[in-house]
């Protein structure tokens, strides 16, 4: 089994709150990722799936150091990123990359796609000066950007080139391992799949690691190996993309899949949904026990009263929930 | 008769950089308890077609070049003001994409609310504010007589959007137009959000015109859907024929674009290119140029839809002349 290149012990990121406007009082805190334990091997696709509110993407930042973990550790190649150094830190951002939802908002206006692409280059002295203009077309090149469009500006591309670019900076350092949070959620049907062939392409071509983030499971299916199910800041399931998806056990994951629209007449009319009821609950105030008893329909009293852990639950699967067997 | 019938429906924008046709000749009907599901792409002219026939559409820089609208005897687009007061709002009504920028965040729901009610009904505000709580309560709000007179902040994304069908619902329309309603919700909410439209549509009868880029929403909920892009109508079938046998290859390259129903581990199929820009002319068939079946007498004239069975019509002169395999 190839080595874990990331690992995530027991990250917690809570975000405090307060009150008073001249004398501020601790207030609780927003549970935004509470416990998350997950290995990510070299190489490898994983999805990351759950509702708006469940902490994926504070779970991205988190991995990034953009937030400080507040318990925890991430782990990248062995080094504890959080104990790291300015110096140390700098160099571990090299290996790790983002790539963000809103290519609208992620690239800077008044940058062209060459000093976009450029800035990296130099920053981490990737290569000498001379080289920079021939590493920045050859960049465009692989995301499927055409190098004379390396003078235009963001507002001259459309949201679909605007994200390649988006992931052609996320490469320029050469990184092992890319977390991208939501990056198809603002295309359209058709331009998603392409981005998504290029993802893909990317990462099997450069033996990348993918943290995929996405509310999408059809789309997380497609292109992930394994598929993290999060539920209110917490791992609720985890296994093999096609197998958690087509066969889900966690109640959570088997409600989440079920809301699906199928895109066929026949088989969506004529299968049984399970409609939650509500909405998730608030991460200030997370229920007692299971945080999804609450809305969960096998929900009975023992449910209350602990967390429960992630446990095996099949060939490589692991679920969280203390009626697997029962239900 | 059915309860609504556009014709030959034409707005466009009239701006700095050209003149944009959003809506380039647009014909539908639907009748009364139908729901019609309008399908496209960003910049396909779905939204605006709804906006249209709702007057929403801001005149300039927009302008209705042509085409009539009618509801029960009234044309939407050329009737009086006061006309058009009496039907919008009332007997039409509209939800839209993003229930947080259309609630007012200034005004407690209840006002915002009762408001249809006050101004088409010969109602008192008591009267009006006990037929909203009712109407909250029908959407599945619990404990609405308090949650009333909350600001909309307080509500989360998918209680927005059932405060917003509340108060679409809320003078019974006769039609709802839905645009893109359950695209900015989590699908566990919108599943909740469609179960509700369902229910409602059941219990008062009316039809819906319901917009969205989600080809599976469409198949569990409209009787029969329309394919737009670049303005135009390419295909209009009855939802089960559209699936099972699309006979335009922009409805079948839509239909092939999902994820879900590719095998795992293969390329995604993508169509080729971007949308047209329609700030410029397009002679032939808008398709043509990301078209696998493209040929030259698709660039010769604008296509005309027709009808090929009772109720099924599409755009390609090839599918037509029978030179695209079925199924293909």
């Amino acid at each position: 089994m190839p080595e874990n290149i990331l690992e995530l012990r027991d990250v917690r990121t809570h975000f405090a709150l307060h009150t008073g406007f001249l004398v501020k009082r601790h207030a609780g805190a927003v549970r935004a990722v509470d416990g998350v334990t997950l290995g990510v091997r070299q190489g490898e696709v994983l999805g990351l799936v759950g509702e708006s509110g469940c902490g994926k993407s504070t779970l991205a930042r988190t991995i990034l150091q953009l937030v400080p973990a507040t318990g925890g550790a991430v782990i990248l190649n062995g080094r504890n990123l959080g104990q790291a150094s300015r110096a140390e830190m700098q160099a571990c951002r090299r290996d790790l990359q983002m790539i963000f939802q809103d290519p609208y908002a992620s690239l800077n206006p008044r940058m062209t796609v060459f000093a976009t692409l450029a800035e990296p280059l130099r920053v981490h002295r990737i290569c000498p000066p001379s080289e920079v203009r021939r590493r920045v077309h050859e960049l465009m090149d692989t995301v499927g950007l055409a190098p004379r469009l390396a003078r235009k500006y963001p507002h001259e591309f459309s949201g679909g080139q605007r994200q390649r670019i988006a992931i052609a900076r996320a490469l320029a350092l050469r990184p092992k391992v890319i977390v991208a949070d939501e990056p198809v959620s603002a295309l359209d049907v058709s331009i998603q799949a392409q981005i998504l062939n290029l993802l893909s392409q990317l990462c099997r071509g450069m033996n990348l690691t993918l943290i995929f983030i996405a509310h999408d499971l059809s789309v997380v299916r497609h292109i992930s190996d394994r598929v993290a199910v999060m539920y209110l800041g917490r791992i609720v399931e985890l296994g093999p993309a096609e197998d958690v998806i087509d066969r889900p056990r966690h109640p959570y994951t088997r409600a989440l899949v079920s809301a699906i629209p199928v895109a066929d007449p026949e088989v969506e009319r004529a299968r049984q949904r399970i409609v939650l009821l509500g909405d998730p609950p608030s991460p200030i105030d997370p229920p007692p026990g299971c945080a999804f008893h609450p809305r969960c329909p096998y929900a009975v009293d023992r449910c209350r009263e602990a967390v429960p852990v992630l446990v095996p639950s099949g060939p490589g699967r692991e679920a969280a929930c203390i009626r697997l067997a029962e239900i | 008769m059915p309860l609504l019938s556009v014709t030959d429906l034409r707005t466009t924008f009239h701006t700095r950089n050209g003149v944009y046709r959003a809506v380039d000749g647009v014909s539908f009907s639907v009748e009364r308890g139908e729901t019609l599901g309008i399908v496209g792409e960003s910049g396909s002219g779905k939204s605006v077609t709804c906006y249209s026939i709702m007057g929403l559409v801001p005149q300039p820089p927009g302008r209705i070049e042509s085409g009539s609208a009618m509801f029960d005897g009234i044309d939407l687009l050329h009737c009086s003001p006061k006309q058009a007061r009496s039907v919008r709002g009332k007997r039409v009504s509209m939800i839209f994409q993003d229930p947080m920028t259309s609630l007012n965040p200034y005004l407690r729901v209840s006002e915002q609310v009762i408001e249809p009610l006050l101004i088409h009904e010969d109602v008192s505000r008591k009267e009006a504010l006990r037929r909203a709580v009712e109407m909250m309560e029908a959407v599945g709000i619990n404990d609405a007589a308090r949650r009333i007179h909350f600001h909309p902040h307080e509500f989360s994304g998918g209680m927005r959007q059932r405060v917003m069908i509340a108060m679409a619902l809320v003078t019974r329309p006769e039609l709802l137009i839905a645009d893109e309603p359950t695209t900015a919700l989590d699908v566990t909410v919108q599943a909740q959000i469609l179960e509700l439209i369902r229910k409602e549509q059941r219990e008062l009868g009316m039809a819906v015109i319901f917009v969205t880029h989600d080809l599976g929403v469409v198949a569990g909920l409209c009787d029969k859907v329309q394919v737009m892009y670049a303005g135009r109508i390419m295909e209009t079938a009855d939802t089960r024929t559209l699936f099972r046998s699309p006979l335009h290859p922009y409805t079948r390259a839509l239909k092939r674009s999902i994820p879900g129903s590719q095998p795992k581990g293969e390329e995604l199929f993508t169509i080729p290119g971007v949308p047209p820009d329609v700030s410029k002319p397009i002679a032939g068939c808008a398709f043509a140029p990301r078209c696998g079946f493209v040929a030259d007498v698709c660039n010769a004239a604008r296509p005309e839809i027709a009808e090929v069975a009772p109720g099924h019509a599409h755009a390609c002169v090839r599918a037509r002349a029978g030179e695209i395999e079925v199924g293909a």
